[in-house]
């Protein structure tokens, strides 16, 4: 355990009351830092200040705060989550920034997600991909045993890569073209390689790429900063695979 | 008033069969005619909002966050228990349904706790066929791990996210019914009251939580599935946004809390670094298959690097207290284990709240890769927080308040003592006693919201007509005027405190009196302290802004009212429990460190019934019977 030196920080912050509000950054310091404060607690001190001295707080996404559901969503000095390889904001801590810093703080930004107020935006068309085609279409109940289908640790593992994401939305925050291919390519992806999902493959790809389309995505042009930003190291080569299905599904 | 469970009799394996048979049916005809509100869309939620649509039912789902995927489920890390005996090393519905009971330390419903047994395999059947990918080995079949409180390997997994990977199986057979058009999911709402019209279930009031307007509902039948209220500690594994207020409310309308004591503290998380900290993250259990806990024997020991500590001198005390099940015990005797020794000035690290979670002896007998390839997501999240290799020095970890085994009441059918309020998941408090075993909420969620709930809920629909009560009812229009004259009431005190300032005090109020261990004095200043903070609280905090935009402390100062209430219940229900079990771990009644049951006049269920702020909650009994196995003293040595 190190010291608890303190920073001093000053943050540059997007403000929108709301959707209709043109939105402008405001300057704030944050003090009394230390290199065990996560970002978000990071705020949370500027907040309670903002607070004591009658203002609006910082609006931002947060919950599970452990890198998991997915609802932070921050743009940090340019780069979605910060930065920091594999890194959701609500885990990248203090210790990667130094007394004095400058910090820019921006929502995603993206024509499919509007922003809602301050930091939070809308993703809702992140749902709607999933609503086209995101699914086996099983019943509950009357299914096989876990068993009955044998399934090659390759190929288990290889789905699970692409199950990991957790529909943040970094991957369109990064793209230049606001495109959520990582993220609809991993779900295809998952569900194509898994012998329960292949019935539908063709199907599924056709209903998800056309839902992209509808709400405003923009396409893939290889620049890889979707993998960059991803917070779950989801691999690109998923979009490759998403390509294919779809080559294929015009065929089927 | 002596409760009834209304559980089926006669013999065990045959109760649930029997009683699906019993249960009335709704012709598939009727069954769009009816309307079902699910508050929550976790693995509860989530999984019977999207059954009960797919049956044909007209099903509005809700949740807080932006996203049905997000809730708090997600984090379960280790895994899903199940009865499948693929492993063939002795598992059985029986043994699953009697390892419960004893993990529970006898405070479940045995009917109940052998349903969730039973149902456990068609959960993992159901999630392999949505496309869970669940850990296989090298010929293709489905993988099993050990977890805490058995000793066969019966528990699934997906890496370290198994929780995320379910509920995004829930969330998928939910995204295919929204899209069908069987449900209509509404995000961003927040539940804040109940309406209860001639003491039925009707529907619910929410806060739109982006335009901050109130929305009224009405239904059928109204399913919580709400989850837990371990954020009365302040600090916990909870999400931020998890909070009592869903089930307060309908407590506050007649539901009744049982068992709110019942509070787990899971052993392995990783020490508070700080006042200004948010949450404490959870390090899974399944670390506890290959990490070993130890603290130094000796206190000169203490300031030295864990490496250069020799063997002889690590107090390993888990497997010197427990040798039969070692590491893993159960987590209440785990974390009792922890803090014990922190008391005995052993504990490590700052303020010497922590014990050693040790990898090495296992990176010696598998490797390196081997380990990672096992929790390495769970070694990089460690490492990201604390900034400490643990492949290179022992992880620091200790307790934290993890999960609520208390809840509302509710019968055999998950339904409460309100006609058409049932409640699922960690909210009611039906199967897992007084402490729960690792890798079984998971189960419960799932069990409850695709195997349980749509066939109980036909059982009630069928006996009411559809649509007797819609949104133009007066109690609609009064159940919004309540919630918005509190709303406003948060809003013009304009006092001197925030929100997290009044919510760090009481939790740290319930952590220091009411966390791992309780005494009748340290519950006696809570009953005393609580309800002048809860005085205070309205005197003196400040939310700022107004309640018709995005208002994140409004939200939170709502919670927190709520909060100040529960609180005090919480102290009550430890304070009349005048025995030790399970979570709920009384100073007085031990027996060299180990709970203490009375089994003569504790062996119920205390289901609590609100008479109003600061009066005292009337008290009933659901005796607890066991036919099928033998109440003993629960023993893990």
């Amino acid at each position: 355990m190190s010291d608890h030196k303190t920073m001093t920080l000053t943050l540059i912050v997007w403000r929108q009351k709301n959707a209709n509000d043109p939105g402008k950054f405001e300057t704030y310091t944050a003090k009394n830092i230390t290199e065990h404060h996560s970002f978000l607690e990071m705020l949370d001190c500027v907040n309670e200040d903002l607070i004591h001295a009658g203002k609006d707080p910082i609006v931002f996404d947060h919950d599970c705060r452990e890198g998991i559901c997915g609802m932070c969503s921050q743009v940090i000095n340019g780069a979605p989550h910060g930065g920091q390889d594999r890194t959701t904001v609500c885990q990248l801590h203090m210790r990667k920034f130094k007394d004095g810093d400058t910090i820019y703080i921006e929502p995603w930004r993206a024509r499919a997600f509007p922003i809602v107020r301050d930091l939070i935006v809308d993703r809702s068309a992140l749902d709607k991909i999933t609503q086209a085609g995101g699914y086996t279409s099983c019943h509950t109940g009357g299914v096989a045993d876990g068993n009955a289908i044998l399934i090659p640790k390759t190929i288990a593992d290889e789905a699970m890569d692409a199950a990991e994401c957790v529909g943040c939305g970094a991957c369109v925050a990064g793209c230049p073209n606001g495109a959520a291919m990582l993220y609809t390519g991993a779900k295809v992806s998952q569900l194509a390689l898994l012998p329960q999902g292949k019935a539908e493959a063709a199907q599924r790809v056709k209903n998800m790429t056309d839902a992209m389309t509808e709400c405003g995505f923009g396409n893939c042009t290889n620049h890889y900063e979707c993998m960059a930003a991803c917070p779950k190291g989801i691999n690109v080569k998923f979009i490759a695979r998403m390509n294919r299905e779809f080559i294929k599904a015009q065929f089927a | 008033m002596i409760l009834d469970g209304k559980c089926p009799t006669g013999p065990i394996e045959q109760t649930w069969d029997k009683h699906r048979f019993d249960l009335k049916l709704v012709n598939p005809a009727n069954k769009r005619k009816y309307n079902v509100i699910v508050v929550g869309t976790g693995l509860a939620g989530g999984a019977a909002a999207a059954s009960l649509g797919e049956l044909g039912y007209n099903v509005q789902a809700f949740c807080y966050q932006d996203s049905p995927r997000r809730a708090h489920s997600i984090a379960a890390q280790g895994g899903i228990n199940a009865a499948k005996n693929y492993p063939n090393d002795g598992d059985s519905i029986y043994r699953l349904f009697y390892d419960t009971i004893k993990g529970g330390d006898f405070r479940a419903r045995e009917a109940d706790v052998w349903r969730l047994a039973q149902v456990s395999n068609n959960i993992i059947d159901q999630c392999v066929a949505q496309g869970v990918p669940f850990a296989r080995d090298y010929a293709g079949y489905l993988d099993n791990r050990s977890f805490g409180g058995a000793q066969v390997s019966r528990t699934f997994f997906a890496r370290g996210q198994t929780g995320q990977q379910l509920l995004l199986g829930a969330y998928s057979a939910l995204s295919r019914q929204i899209k069908a058009g069987t449900v209509k999911m509404y995000d961003r709402r927040e539940m804040l009251d109940l309406v209860v019209v001639d003491g039925v279930a009707r529907g619910i009031t929410v806060r739109n939580l982006v335009t901050g307007e109130m929305e009224s509902y009405a239904a059928d039948a109204v399913c919580l599935a709400t989850g837990g209220y371990v954020n009365v500690f302040y600090l916990s594994t909870n999400a931020m946004g998890c909070s009592v207020t869903a089930n307060w409310k309908a407590h506050k309308k007649g539901a009744f809390f049982a068992n709110p004591c019942y509070t787990q503290i899971h052993p392995t998380c990783i020490p508070q670094a700080g006042d200004y900290q948010s949450k404490l993250t959870l390090m899974s259990e399944s670390l506890r298959n290959d990490g070993r806990c130890w603290v130094p024997k000796n206190k000169a020991d203490l300031g030295k690097h864990p490496n250069d500590i020799p063997e002889a001198d690590r107090d390993y005390y888990l497997e010197r207290k427990y040798p039969s099940f070692g590491n893993l015990a159960p987590r209440d005797i785990a974390s009792r284990a922890a803090k014990e020794q922190c008391d005995d000035g052993r504990g490590v690290g700052p303020g010497g709240r922590g014990v050693y979670l040790d990898f090495s002896s296992a990176i010696k007998r598998v490797g390196a890769d081997t380990i990672k390839e096992r929790y390495g997501n769970l070694f990089e999240m460690y490492e990201k927080i604390t900034d400490e290799d643990a492949y290179k020095r022992p992880m620091r970890m200790y307790p934290a308040p993890h999960y609520s085994m208390g809840g509302l009441w509710v019968d055999y059918n998950l339904m409460s003592n309100i006609p058409g309020l049932f409640v699922l998941g960690e909210a009611n408090f039906s199967v897992h006693g007084a402490n729960r075993l690792g890798a079984s909420a998971l189960m419960q969620g799932l069990a409850d919201g695709y195997f349980v709930i749509p066939y109980t809920i036909g059982g009630y629909l069928a006996t009411v007509k559809p649509g007797q009560v819609g949104v133009d009812n007066g109690e609609f229009k009064k159940s919004i005027e309540d919630v918005k004259a509190e709303q406003d009431k948060l809003l013009g005190i304009n006092g001197k405190k925030t929100v997290f300032e009044f919510m760090r005090e009481l939790g740290g109020l319930m952590w220091e009196n009411c966390g791992m261990a309780r005494s009748k004095e340290s519950l006696e200043v809570n009953l005393k302290k609580i309800p002048a903070l809860r005085e205070e609280f309205w005197k003196n905090v400040k939310v700022t802004g107004s309640g018709a935009e995005l208002n994140q402390q409004l939200e939170n100062a709502g919670r927190t009212a709520d909060f100040l209430e529960f609180g005090e219940l919480l102290c009550r229900d430890a304070y009349h429990r005048n025995e030790s079990c399970g979570g709920h771990f009384r100073v007085e009644y031990q027996d060299e460190g180990e709970a203490q049951r009375d089994d003569v006049n504790y062996c119920y269920v205390g289901a609590w019934e609100y008479k109003g702020v600061g009066k005292e909650p009337e008290l009933h009994k659901e005796p607890l019977k066991f036919d099928n196995v033998h109440l003993a003293v629960r023993s893990y040595k």
